[in-house]
């Protein structure tokens, strides 16, 4: 069956393959580890710079001079209509926040997407950072958010379902009481920055493709402490949670192996998040 | 970036604009003629003459039928001719 349906607590979710999957060869790998590498070092670089009293369109020009200053093409940017390199999503934000001349202030949180093209290969990440201190319902959301992303590529693992990634985030953030976004899914990743399949964060486990070795997964849970609908903004592209309650975002790009899950959204140095 | 849920294609309603009440293509006019029938056919249809000598044919119109009203050659009529073929009419009123 070419993608899959499945339904569960009475939601149901389709998501039928568009196009078969690719499997990317271990050369192909080494490549879309070069741009996620980067990435990674750059969102490291950014959560340095995000402190109160600087500007999101700052952080923007900040990640394309230094993607391009790396010998890396900014993803984003004419993606779609998108013209930043960066997307800036401020507490009740979920994703794609346009950068601006928006200050950010002490006690808020930041989500910060980004993505590379190294030699025609795709790396995509995301963080969320706190802007100096920040409440501890907030600073739980972000632990929990980032929890939720290592118990989803935990379950990447060959022989797995796509979903058994979807539930386990899901069971993580639900048992502390947040709520996945439905409206936005990881993906595969690697000549396009979108692939198939798409990765809900939410779901039965044991339905959808077989996970393979070859498959490159962008894992992103997005999580709000409210409710889990969205809604998108006049600018066409910020979505927001819609009883604004605060949201965060983090995502890494991940290979599937023999050996298991291997992030490649790390520093050199194998720092990551 | 995250991708937004896909699957079919959302039915793109966006695309074709409703034109509002305003602007909604009003029906055109039909002509009005007077005519003097000239000869019956079957099936309620009359060959009318009109003022400037076309003949056309024109049909009774249904308020007519309804309340009974009958229509003999040499009557004068109203015709109603349609824009779009003006060869063929309607019959809205007889006059005494």
């Amino acid at each position: 069956m070419r993608g899959f349906r499945a339904s569960w607590r009475g939601e149901s979710i389709k998501l039928p393959l568009h196009s078969p999957i690719e499997y990317k060869a271990l050369w192909e790998i080494d490549r879309i580890g070069r741009a996620s590498r980067l990435v990674a070092e750059a969102l490291l670089a950014l959560r340095e710079e995000s402190k109160p009293g600087v500007r999101t369109l700052d952080l923007d020009r900040f990640a394309e001079a230094w993607l391009l200053g790396q010998g890396a093409k900014p993803a984003f940017k004419g993606y779609r209509g998108y013209h930043f390199t960066l997307c800036t999503s401020v507490n009740e934000e979920v994703v794609h926040g346009l950068p601006s001349e928006r200050r950010l202030h002490e006690g808020e949180i930041l989500s910060l997407d980004l993505g590379a093209i190294v030699e025609g290969y795709y790396g995509d990440a995301a963080i969320t950072v706190p802007i100096g201190d920040i409440s501890p319902e907030a600073k739980h959301l972000l632990d929990v958010t980032r929890e939720a992303l290592h118990c989803g590529i935990a379950e990447a693992v060959p022989g797995h379902h796509l979903t058994d990634i979807s539930h386990a985030i899901q069971r993580h953030v639900e048992s502390h009481g947040f709520s996945v976004v439905r409206i936005f899914v990881g993906h595969g990743i690697g000549k396009a920055l979108h692939e198939e399949p798409q990765i809900p964060n939410f779901g039965p486990p044991g339905h959808g493709p077989l996970l393979k070795p070859g498959m490159v997964l962008a894992i992103e849970p997005m999580v709000n402490a409210g409710t889990h609908e969205v809604a998108i903004l006049e600018d066409r592209w910020t979505a927001v949670s819609q009883d604004r309650s605060l949201s965060a975002h983090f995502e890494h790009t991940v290979a599937i192996t023999e050996r298991g899950p291997a992030i490649l959204t790390l520093s050199e140095s194998g720092e990551g998040w | 970036m995250a991708k937004r849920r896909g699957g079919k294609r959302r039915k793109t309603g966006r695309g074709q604009t409703k034109k509002t009440r305003q602007e909604q293509t009003k029906k055109e006019e039909a002509i009005e003629v007077e005519g003097t029938v000239v000869e019956p056919l079957p099936n309620a249809m009359f060959r009318v003459e009109l003022e400037a000598g076309h003949k056309v044919l024109a049909h009774i119109s249904g308020k007519m039928r309804m309340h009974f009203i009958r229509i003999l050659p040499g009557d004068k009529v109203i015709v109603e001719l349609s824009p779009y073929d003006l060869s063929r009419g309607r019959i809205t009123y007889r006059h005494k």
